[in-house]
């Protein structure tokens, strides 16, 4: 019970802090709701009329206290380049992202774990060296262009899909979940590359330490002391990474959402920001917050069971 | 002699064909920049998208300019920014996750949120505050890249402290009375060493992406001024019309963080 | 080994039914008379017309909504929502009859109470603001009677009709209380519905009181990442997409029409005058001297696009006057001035360009590279567009910087006014005794062709005195898919849907 209410303790530390950057961010940036909004029909008076109807000119911490005030009780506010309600939208954005980032997830744990773990077992096997060869090259090329190959070789060469040929989910699921595998691929296909290399150097360096040796000299074999001891202690460093890949992919999938065409978290997110669309910006990056709390504290319990002697603490 | 050389190759290939690799990339830049009989910026209507020939050897762009000039210029840039970004980034990073995997408890807890809240805020927002703040140039890309790469850094090296910490070896040594200072530095620290140096491989290449977002966003290199990541996005916008200049600008990105990671797999085999 | 076989067969397994899937997704539905369009951007400001601001909302805005007069492809006004008007001799009262089949897309007629509420809501006469800075001058609307309504001024002008045919005074039905969630007009086409980022649903307002639209649906996508359009393009997700590069146009498969037009903008490095050392007018000079403009187009647009000389595109036939070869290219004549001015050995300042429009950054890379000829150091200052927003033109906190002016109205004014003394828009600081005198003569002459002649003597003033660096208006390219034809230009920033049909086979 002490642990539940600490964990809840920083989570909500977290998000104070989070959005109070955000608020921040927004006092320092400049450009207001008001300049986006009128653009350059913007006169001294038309401006200052408009900051009074959107609240602008109340000070700082007014500001700041009444948005947080409404956000506990759930009213993430109105925004105001839509004039319509932040949660609402939020909401109906919310399976995109969440399949987008899920799909993509899956993708990376399901190519990386096992690749990792064998081409580290067959280290010195050139299939193993093309592999990372591979893996190297896609790491290297950036997210931007990768989506660009991706849509490219499966849009357009194959026809496997229409490139922007985005379908909601509530239109037609199936199609959706189709559109959204290549996206998907792409975003998967760096992260995954990453956490292979992660897992081998970790399985490999695990694997030079003493009690591995001598779980070998009593002649455990191969497979038993890889599974048994070897990937338990490796994969730790890896679910830190993966842990963080999940939170980049919520926050960062943004690159891919633009080549892609596809209107998620991510796109309005970089439009909320340059339209100044505080209550959105804000309502995203708690969101985010949270997960990326969330997904942390999921690490630090898989942390514990995987390492026993991190139990004591 | 040779002999040994060739032994040392066979054990440790990466190590030498990164090195090759980056110092041939080092030296060919180097090179461009010195003694290329062009201008990088200097702009020719006559020659735009040139082909590759003797004059230009790797043709010309939208601009007319040698296209060899502005790689060597803008590779160069782009090293710059990502090795001091990388430094940054494992400096500070290190130290908060040592600090706060070794002793846990308070600081931990706050230096841990203080990650996660900047580990969750947009760096785009993030970028735009500094360029506000301080305007912008390489230094400042340097700095707020640097501060977006600390929360990472900081957490892998956390986790392998609290790994760490409790292992037989560090747990004599304390028993010994080494102080704190000597045990965090001396018997963890060289512990940590593989994993940081992979994530500062795969930092790097974050980083030489990140400058191009941040170029893009208008925070980054000012043109005229090159760097990979500014010339692959302008390449872009003739991709199916003029192929060759996003991939030549691609494949030099994609040479040079291939160099710099099998550099660091080779270093750290050797570690 | 066997393991990793394994794996690839999952791996390929768990592909295939997206596979399928998403072949089924390669036949868009085709009904017989539906397009989709491609825009850059949300329309974030308001659907509301009497808030919408930027010019990327307004044009789409066109279609749903209209005023009592409108703009036709020829740049004149023709009547909307009003079958006539007239003018009272004084030039103070305008009396508009109303036609009497004019619908609302919720099927209500329009009624002279629905006129009046929309023309003083848009003149900022029921709280807000006016975003036509002209209807301050309105003194009241009143409705004579069931078809007519008199608009009253405080003092005459002549452009009126050009304002009233402004989208932010479109008529609205008056019981609508959210007008920007629930965007009712009377245009050709209604508004379905949309979802923030992804799309815009209109369809055909089979009311329409003028000729009908063509095609039934029309789905406009956001597709905000230019190298995006080129593939969305080519992958036949989208129909159809203005505004084009001539870049992208090159990369377009045949598939596709490509329309050029003009942009109908101004396209110049704006100087603030208030800063050294564009106060002094040789340097102005100078730098106008040393820009080559045929070199600019050369490397940035495949030399399309029409070199300009002043404020005024050539779309505006009635008022625009050639100045285009004001400065022929002649480095030595701008060496020559700057050292007349004490800048001998050249100077240091920054162009502001916002980040998000590559015409305008490289064309401004090519402007500061004109430049070190001459021993003067452009630095390009890249910025976000709120910023640009915000810093340069609310705050004229620049040097200098490189842009694209368009008209808000069917006026010259639209174009002009904003270089008097003191002016809300004025961002550049221009100052000029000669140009506000010859503004102020705008108010007391009553003719048209009088105006004419000082909306050109305007221009020469701005020429002369190389208020800007004049670059030109662009080259636009429409692409437009081979199904469909119809596509009209306009000579201000506006998308005619209504015209668009399928091609006749």
């Amino acid at each position: 019970m002490k642990t539940v209410f600490k964990k809840l303790f920083t989570f909500v530390i977290t998000v104070l802090l989070v959005t109070l950057f955000v608020f921040i961010a927004f006092e320092l940036i400049p450009g207001d709701a008001a300049t986006a909004r009128l653009g350059i029909n913007a006169t001294p008076e038309a401006l200052s009329v408009l900051r009074e109807e959107l609240g602008l000119t109340r000070p700082f911490f007014v500001r700041y206290f009444s948005w947080l005030f409404s956000f506990f009780f759930g009213d993430m506010g109105t925004s105001y380049s839509y004039g319509v309600s932040v949660r609402s939208m939020l909401a109906s954005k919310l399976p995109i992202t969440l399949t987008l980032t899920l799909m993509s997830f899956v993708m990376v744990v399901v190519l990386s774990i096992p690749i990792g773990v064998i081409t580290s077992k067959y280290e010195d096997r050139p299939a193993s060296k093309i592999i990372d060869v591979i893996g190297q090259l896609t790491m290297s090329i950036p997210p931007f262009f990768l989506g660009i190959i991706v849509t490219y070789v499966f849009g357009m060469i194959l026809h496997l899909f229409v490139p922007g040929g985005f379908v909601s989910y509530n239109v037609n699921f199936g199609k959706f979940l189709g559109y959204l595998v290549f996206p998907s691929f792409a975003i998967a296909l760096p992260k995954a590359a990453m956490s292979t290399k992660l897992l081998k150097t970790s399985i490999l360096s695990e694997r030079k330490l003493d009690y591995v040796r001598t779980a070998y000299s009593r002649g455990n074999s191969t497979t038993d002391v890889m599974y048994k001891h070897v990937l338990k202690n490796a994969i730790i460093p890896v679910i830190t990474f993966l842990g963080m890949t999940l939170a980049d992919i919520v926050a960062g999938s943004l690159v891919i959402e633009q080549v892609f065409s596809i209107p998620g978290y991510g796109r309005l997110l970089i439009t909320s920001i340059s339209n100044r669309d505080y209550a959105v910006v804000q309502a995203i990056i708690a969101i985010i917050a949270m997960l990326v709390i969330i997904i942390n504290l999921i690490v630090d319990i898989l942390y514990q069971v995987l390492d026993p002697r991190l139990r004591g603490n | 002699m040779m002999k040994k050389l060739g032994f040392r190759f066979r054990k440790n290939p990466e190590l030498y064909i990164g090195a090759a690799i980056t110092g041939i990339m080092a030296l060919i830049m180097v090179a461009g920049v010195l003694f290329s009989p062009y201008d990088p910026d200097a702009m020719d209507a006559s020659s735009r998208f040139a082909d590759p020939s003797f004059a230009h050897i790797l043709g010309c762009d939208n601009f007319g300019r040698d296209l060899f000039a502005r790689l060597s210029l803008g590779g160069a840039t782009t090293l710059f920014i990502a090795v001091c970004t990388v430094l940054i980034g494992v400096t500070f990073g290190t130290i908060i996750g040592a600090l706060t995997g070794y002793y846990g408890g308070a600081v931990d807890e706050i230096l841990m949120r203080f990650n996660d809240a900047v580990l969750a805020f947009p760096s785009i927002l993030l970028a735009l505050v500094f360029i506000s703040v301080f305007g912008s140039g390489t230094w400042k890309v340097i700095i707020s890249l640097g501060i977006v790469f600390v929360p990472s850094f900081a957490r892998i090296v956390r986790s392998e402290f609290m790994r760490c910490k409790n292992l037989d070896y560090v747990r004599s040594a304390r028993l010994m009375g080494a102080k704190d200072i000597r045990i965090m530095f001396v018997h963890i620290l060289p512990n940590t060493v593989p994993v940081v140096l992979s994530s500062a491989v795969i930092g790097f290449n974050n980083a030489v992406l990140a400058e191009a977002g941040m170029s893009f966003l208008g925070i980054g290199v000012q043109p005229p001024a090159s760097s990979l990541g500014r010339m692959l996005s302008d390449a872009q916008a003739f991709l199916f019309s003029e192929p060759s200049y996003a991939i030549i600008t691609g494949a030099s990105i994609a040479i040079i963080v291939l160099g710099f990671s099998l550099l660091g797999d080779g270093l750290k085999k050797n570690a | 080994m066997m393991i990793m076989k394994r794996l690839m067969a999952l791996v390929c397994a768990a592909m295939i039914p997206a596979v399928v899937l998403t072949a089924c997704s390669g036949d868009k539905t085709d009904s017989s008379s539906s397009i989709v369009v491609g825009i850059p951007q949300d329309l974030e400001d308001s659907l509301d017309p009497h808030e919408a601001v930027a010019a990327g909302t307004k044009e789409i805005l066109f279609n749903i909504y209209e005023g009592l007069l409108k703009p036709d492809e020829n740049g004149e006004l023709v009547p909307a929502v009003a079958e006539s008007y007239s003018v009272s001799e004084d030039g103070m009262t305008y009396s508009f009859n109303l036609r009497d089949d004019v619908k609302f897309h919720d099927g209500k007629n329009v009624t002279a109470e629905d006129v009046k509420y929309s023309i003083e809501k848009s003149a900022g006469k029921l709280g807000g603001n006016s975003l036509i800075g002209a209807f301050d001058n309105i003194n009241e609307v009143s409705v004579r009677n069931n078809d007519t309504v008199d608009i009253t001024l405080n003092e005459p002008d002549i452009d009126f009709p050009a304002y009233i045919a402004n989208l932010n005074a479109s008529i609205i039905p008056k019981d609508n209380a959210k007008p920007a969630e629930n965007p009712i007009g009377t245009g050709p086409y209604k508004y379905v519905s949309r979802s923030p980022q992804e799309n815009i649903i209109l369809k055909k307002f089979d009311g329409y009181w003028g000729t009908p639209a063509n095609i039934e649906n029309i789905t406009l996508k956001i597709i905000p990442n230019a190298d995006s359009i080129v593939m969305n393009l080519n992958g036949g997700a989208v129909d159809m997409f203005a505004r084009l590069t001539s870049a992208q146009t090159q990369q377009l498969n045949s598939n596709f029409n490509i329309l050029e037009g003009e942009m109908n903008l101004v396209q110049a490095v704006y100087l603030n005058h208030s800063v050294k050392p564009f106060d002094n007018v040789d340097v102005c000079r100078a730098l106008s001297y040393a820009v080559d403009v045929d070199n600019i187009l050369e490397l940035t647009s495949d030399k399309k696009g029409f070199p300009v000389g002043s404020s005024m595109f050539p779309a505006f036939k009635k008022y625009y006057v050639d100045l285009s070869d004001s400065y022929p290219t002649d480095k030595e004549k701008a060496k020559e001035l700057l050292a007349k001015a004490g800048y001998q050995d050249g100077f240091t300042f920054s162009i502001t360009v916002p980040s998000n429009y590559q015409p305008h950054v490289e064309a401004a890379q090519v402007v500061s590279q004109q430049l070190k000829d001459i021993g003067v150091n452009a630095e390009i200052k890249l910025v976000e567009w709120n910023t640009w927003l915000s810093d340069v033109y609310a705050g004229r906190q620049y040097e200098a910087t490189l842009i694209g002016v368009d008209a808000s109205s069917l006026t010259a004014t639209a174009m002009l006014d904003r270089f008097v003394s003191g002016a809300d828009n004025n961002f550049t600081n221009y100052s000029n005794a000669e140009y506000d005198a010859l503004y102020e003569k705008l108010y007391s002459t009553p003719t048209d062709a009088g105006r004419t002649e000082i909306y050109k003597e305007l221009q020469k003033n701005l020429a002369v005195n190389a208020a800007n660096i004049y670059i030109q208006d662009m080259a636009e390219f429409v692409a437009l898919s081979d199904k469909y034809e119809g596509y009209v230009f306009y000579p201000l920033y506006v998308q005619d849907f209504a015209k668009i049909k399928l091609k006749t086979q």
